[in-house]
């Protein structure tokens, strides 16, 4: 293996909880004494070795502390305990676009987030229409950012990121942002990285992509590397931890003085009847049983997975307080399912309100069908098609160029 | 293999080091967002002090006639040099804060944003400088002589200064916000407690029999600057009959602007050490 180039022995940071800080000096007289003393580990004692050219996939349920160590790692917050040691120049692909000022052009913009990268004028000169190809920006580059849509904000933070020659890369979740063609471009980009030897840590929540471009995995749970190595084993750890994996036996262990997920129960709204399969655009609901210590409070999400693995929308609920008996019911509901056929999966979790920790998790793998004939695919779209005139040899010939015909 | 990793370190170092093209590039930015939508743009600020200028002449020595002679001329050489303390200092203050979104999301050296914000004053000042010059020499001869050497350890001096109290109070405002609106009530009170409005002879005067509070009121290191500055562009000790500066010699002001910048520079290594201790927790505190 390759000099490593990013190493973190022993590293822990605390937060102090938001309720127990100080903001003004007011309170920091009045908090003074007790205003150091209570803290949230969010990462515990992680020690990580990361090699030259190595890709490692970052996964863990919601608040186990990947994008802490991602900032840790990239120097934006320093650890309380431990070292981290770092050899190169890091891109840190935390949110494209931070930093970058509405008022100003395109243009302006690209060389202002360059040098704030750390590369010289002469540097981003030379890349600087690589830069704007590969944000597909060329008409826009002299508009000012704030008029921009969000896909060409974050295109363009993208680019220039990629384009200021990291040694390391940091990703955390942007490659859940953008249409379809702009993450094949992503991941295209990070294979090139790849080939060129540069070391890649990214978080990610998509699993499955995990074993495809990783060559180790690295699983965090409550602040602690749970899982260390080959990326199926850790896409697998992760999925028997959220309890989404085959075996379950796992879940056992939870402790009894938490809330955990007790049921739930899909239905027709209209009709109160359950119901496992509907149409696109009919109403739904799901009630989300929780059992647990009387008078605690948890926050339970529904994450609605669509055919073909694909995240579809989330949902959230305020804390909900467990009755006297111990149990209580959060109903979801919507109001029109999108026109997409096929198989749906529910992931359901259960969350503090106030730290956000996960205290039960659970997936359901086909939870209900959306019917229809996926024959001709899943999505149902209004189209239409109809014979036209056929232009003469020439003309057609003058307007392939004009209106991007090409020829099949 | 040595040299890539050496290579590799130095882009590291880039990311960490103040480099002087991250500052212009910055201060750049503060330029051209503040101008972008306006049909003059800079034209506004360097028509500030030609409209100073003509307000006070209007009101000083024509309606009100405070028996200073040419009291604008007075005014405006220690008015520019306050407002790039006041602005630099102000502005510095709010530099980390403003800038959250990049604190709490990219890696770099955070000590260039209350630098640039230094340095964007600074940009300003040396225009209106030249603008109030190119007037003087059309309006006020006597400012052109080999006086105007005091300008050098007079800016020097502000720089430091308005430096240190940049990194102390962007440093300090991240975790108390109060910091802000404290300084602009002390900043409010410190102008009136610097010779701008009035002479310095004047305080001198009415603490004649009270040498040690004078000499205090001449360490803070605004009134030794501003007092420099005057000499340096009013030029005249005595005028219309009055004294209206301290000294003829250029031996007081150095000496004041020696204990002002030994001040500076305490306070810089003080705004340092706390910039440097604060930093990393900047991205937890926004």
């Amino acid at each position: 293996m390759a000099a490593p180039t990013i190493v973190a022995a022993g590293v822990g940071k605390r937060f102090l909880l938001h309720h127990k800080r100080a903001t003004s000096l007011k309170e920091r007289l009045l908090l003074h004494r007790q205003s150091s003393s209570e803290g949230f580990w969010a990462l515990q004692d992680v020690s990580l070795e990361i090699g030259a050219g190595q890709t490692v996939g970052l996964i863990g349920p919601n608040g186990s502390g990947k994008s802490t160590l991602l900032k840790v790692l990239s120097g934006i917050l320093a650890p309380t305990t431990g070292t981290v040691e770092v050899r190169g120049r890091i891109a840190s692909l935390l949110e494209l676009g931070a930093g970058f000022n509405g008022e100003l052009t395109g243009r302006e913009n690209v060389y202002l987030n360059a040098a704030i990268l750390g590369l010289s004028r002469r540097e981003t000169q030379r890349s600087f229409d690589d830069i704007v190809a590969f944000a597909e920006l060329e008409p826009f580059i002299d508009n000012q950012v704030k008029h921009y849509s969000s896909g060409q904000y974050v295109r363009l933070g993208f680019a220039v990121a990629v384009h200021v020659s990291p040694d390391i890369l940091l990703v955390d979740e942007v490659l859940a942002v953008g249409d379809e063609s702009f993450q094949r471009k992503c991941l295209d980009k990070i294979a090139e990285f790849q080939q060129r030897g540069c070391t890649i840590l990214f978080v990610t929540h998509a699993l499955d992509l995990v074993p495809r471009i990783c060559s180790r995995g690295v699983v965090l749970d409550h602040g602690q590397v749970l899982h260390d190595g080959d990326p199926v084993e850790a896409a697998e750890r992760l999925r028997s931890l959220l309890g989404t994996g085959a075996d379950q036996s796992g879940r056992g262990a939870l402790p009894a003085d938490r809330p955990r997920l007790a049921g739930r129960r899909l239905f027709d709204p209209a009709t109160g009847l359950h119901k496992g399969h509907f149409r696109g655009g009919e109403a739904m609901a799901v009630d989300v049983d929780l059992t647990g210590p009387a008078g605690a409070s948890a926050a339970v999400r529904v994450a609605v997975t669509g055919p073909a693995d694909v995240p579809l929308w989330v949902m959230d609920s305020d804390p909900a307080t467990l009755g006297p008996d111990g149990t209580a019911t959060v109903r979801f509901g919507v109001k029109e399912l999108p026109q997409i056929k096929g198989i749906y999966a529910l992931a359901l979790a259960l969350r503090d309100p106030a730290t956000g920790v996960t205290y039960d998790a659970r997936r359901i793998g086909e939870a209900f069908l959306a019917v229809g004939d996926t024959a001709s695919g899943i999505l149902e779209v209004a189209w239409s098609a109809d014979q036209i005139e056929t232009p003469g040899e020439e003309e057609r010939d003058r307007a392939a160029g004009d209106r991007g015909r090409s020829q099949l | 293999m040595a040299q890539a990793q050496q290579a590799a370190d130095a882009r590291a170092a880039a990311q960490s080091r103040v480099r002087l093209e991250l500052l212009t590039e910055l201060v750049r930015k503060d330029l051209k967002v503040k101008y972008k939508n306006s049909a003059l743009g800079f034209i506004w600020s360097l028509a500030n002090p030609l409209l100073y200028l003509a307000v006070f002449t209007l009101v000083f020595d024509k309606l009100l006639n405070n028996g200073v002679k040419a009291f604008p001329v007075l005014f405006m050489s220690g008015f520019l040099v306050w407002n790039f303390f006041n602005l630099a200092t102000m502005s510095g203050t709010g530099s980390v804060v403003g800038n959250a979104n990049l604190v709490r999301k990219v890696r770099f050296p955070r000590v260039v944003l209350p630098l640039s914000s230094v340095g964007f004053a600074g940009v300003h000042f040396l225009l209106q400088l030249g603008v109030l010059l190119i007037v003087l020499a059309l309006f006020y001869r006597d400012a052109f002589g080999s006086q105007l050497v005091l300008l050098v350890p007079a800016l020097a001096v502000v720089a430091v200064f308005a430096t240190a109290m940049a990194l102390l109070a962007s440093a300090l405002n991240v975790r108390y916000r109060d910091v802000e609106h404290l300084l602009e009530v002390i900043l409010l009170a410190w102008f009136w407690l610097t010779p701008i409005v009035y002479p310095v002879t004047f305080v001198r005067d009415r603490l004649a029999d009270q040498p040690w509070l004078f000499r205090l009121y001449m360490a803070n290191p605004m009134t030794g600057v501003v007092t420099a500055m005057q000499r340096a562009i009013y030029v005249h000790p005595v005028a219309g009959g009055r004294p209206i500066l301290p000294a003829g010699g250029y031996g007081f002001y150095l000496f004041w602007l020696g204990v002002g910048g030994a001040i500076a520079l305490v306070l810089l290594a003080a705004g340092w050490w706390t910039f440097r201790r604060l930093q990393a927790d900047f991205a937890e505190e926004l």
